[in-house]
């Protein structure tokens, strides 16, 4: 699995590090309630197929991208900085 | 059919022609009292006790693929209750308890083998973190004993102990650790379960859960629509998406973890032999592969095949714990569907739904807990009560942070188990 770095172009995987689903865009307020942080914290869509998870370019250039991922075939359809992207990723 | 001695031997002489199939193929029924969704280790284990221990016969386990093809043919057969955290160690005691009476009580042979299973470490620190953990695995009832270098080499002596990175130190020996084979657990479950009464349905995928007011009626599966009074889901890396019909979301991201195996080899490796430094452990099969993994991908995946990188990084891993490995041939790399949730420990316990249940979470250990966890979720099905070894794995311990069951101690994040 190859990941395409906004500005370090294709890079091997071993260069990013996975946190994880990309709802951390969408933090709630520190007040938002106990529903509002599990969800954001634990709960997770899962799904099977197409996704969006953060991946950030420890072994490069240090930005954080979204990246647009097939989870059944591997297969990467995007990948986009994240301070780009921020408005428009849903939880 | 019961299997004996004299019936292997006399099969034997003959050809083989007399054994029967171990499970009949019914179709399904328009109802049941109880259905399981999944054929699963643990979907099995679950139906097989609710007959048992329960008399509940009216039970249907739908399995959308073949007996045996999802996580419970494809892990690496460590069994083992080493647990620290009080919640998990006494859950995986009673596992190994049932473990160690099961082929007596299935009538099947599922090569259960107790060939001790070695922790290494490498440091001073860590020499206290391990006998730490052996004193609670101790205090639970389960054995445990604190090698030393030379205890680890008498044992191991093929290992490299002067590695300038990771010198060993000694390691923590479970002796009542070991390996079972992993399809015979899912066919012995399978057979015992359907001698009892219990439909097993294969190639039926669950595609709708039907619910009215608040209560489970049934569900729709590629083979028509079944109603149930109960149903338990038990679905493993497809949790997510089972769950999701019933319109819930879960603490839990799918990931993919691999697993090797080498040509068959004379007898070489006698335990179970686990470098935690590494993320590399391996036993050999009783074939004479040996049988070999590490850790996760780290990314969320359905795909049941992992990428080279953690291919090499178990590879390096291994030739740096043994370097004799080198001259093993690797004949197959495989990949599972974990269902890995925030604490790396698993959930079993009833949802919102009336008469639906919850059964998932098992990440990469869930092999295991196969016989106590369908042992504790039918007495949670049968009595609605919580058994008292599971009673910690509870669905609602991440949303108020009571009770996490975080055995590393990284956190109870997604992406640190
Ligand atoms: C490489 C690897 C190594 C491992 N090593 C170990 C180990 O050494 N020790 C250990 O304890 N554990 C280990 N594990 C973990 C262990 O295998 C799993 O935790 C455990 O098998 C999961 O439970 P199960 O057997 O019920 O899962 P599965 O066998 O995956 O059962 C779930 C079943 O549900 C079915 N299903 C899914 N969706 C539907 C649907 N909609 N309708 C009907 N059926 C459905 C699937 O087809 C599947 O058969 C390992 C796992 C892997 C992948
Ligand atoms: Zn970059």
């Amino acid at each position: 699995m190859r990941i395409t770095c906004p500005f370090c172009g294709e890079r091997d995987r071993r260069e990013f590090y996975y946190q994880g689903a990309a709802v951390a865009l969408e933090r709630p307020v520190a007040d938002a309630g106990e529903e509002a942080w599990d969800a954001y914290v634990h709960l997770r869509d899962n799904p099977a197929g197409v996704t969006k998870d953060l991946w950030y370019h420890e072994s490069g250039c240090s930005s954080w991208i979204v990246v647009t991922r097939n989870t059944v075939t591997h297969e990467i359809l995007d990948c986009t900085l994240a301070c780009d992207t921020k408005s428009e990723v849903s939880i | 059919m019961r299997f004996t001695g004299l019936r292997v031997l006399k099969e034997g002489l003959t050809g083989n022609r007399g054994w029967a199939h171990h499970w009949r193929d019914p179709a399904p029924k328009a109802e049941y009292g109880i259905v399981i969704i999944g054929g699963g280790g643990h979907g099995l284990s679950t139906a097989y006790y609710l007959a048992r221990e329960y008399g509940l016969t009216n039970i249907a386990v739908l399995e959308k693929g073949y007996i045996g093809g999802g996580n419970v043919g494809r892990n690496t057969t460590i069994v083992r209750a080493n647990y620290f955290l009080q919640g998990n160690s006494e859950f995986y005691s009673h596992s190994l308890k049932l473990w160690e009476g099961l082929e007596a009580d299935l009538n099947y042979n599922v090569m259960h083998s107790q060939r001790g299973l070695i922790n290494l470490f490498h440091s001073d620190g860590q020499r206290d973190a391990f006998a730490r953990r052996g004193n609670a695995m101790i205090n639970q009832g389960d054995d445990a004993v604190l090698l030393d270098r030379e205890g680890v080499r008498k044992h191991l002596p093929y290992l490299d102990f002067d590695n300038t990175r990771f010198p060993i130190y000694g390691g923590l020996l479970h002796p009542r650790g070991g390996t079972a084979r992993h399809d015979a657990v899912a066919w012995g479950y399978a057979r015992g379960a359907d001698q009892r009464g219990v439909d097993i349905i294969q190639n039926c995928e669950v595609t709708g859960i039907d619910i009215e007011n608040g209560t489970v009626k049934g569900v729709q599966t590629t083979r028509g629509a079944i109603r149930a009074k109960k149903v338990g889901i038990v679905v493993a890396g497809r949790s997510g998406q089972v769950a999701a019909m019933a319109g819930m979301r879960l603490p839990i991201e799918s990931h993919v973890l691999q697993a090797f195996v080498t040509e068959g080899l004379k007898p070489a490796i006698d335990h179970v032999v686990s470098f935690g430094m590494g993320h590399f452990y391996i036993s050999q099969s009783d074939k004479g592969g040996l049988v070999f993994g590490g850790d996760l991908d780290f990314y969320a995946s359905y795909a049941q095949r992992g990428n080279l990188p953690m291919v090499e990084h178990v590879m390096e891993a291994g030739m740096t714990l043994m370097p004799m490995i080198g001259k093993a041939k690797v004949l197959r790399s495989w990949g599972g569907i974990m269902d890995m949730t925030p604490d790396g420990s698993p959930i079993i316990d009833k949802t919102g739904v009336d008469g639906l249940y919850l059964n998932c979470g098992w990440c990469y250990g869930g092999f295991k807990a196969v016989p106590a966890s369908g042992n504790c979720f039918a007495h949670l099905m049968a009595t609605g009560r919580f058994h008292g070894a599971a009673a910690g794995f509870r669905l609602d311990r991440f949303r108020t942070g009571r009770r996490l069951l975080d055995e590393e101690g990284t956190g109870a994040q997604h992406n640190l188990h």
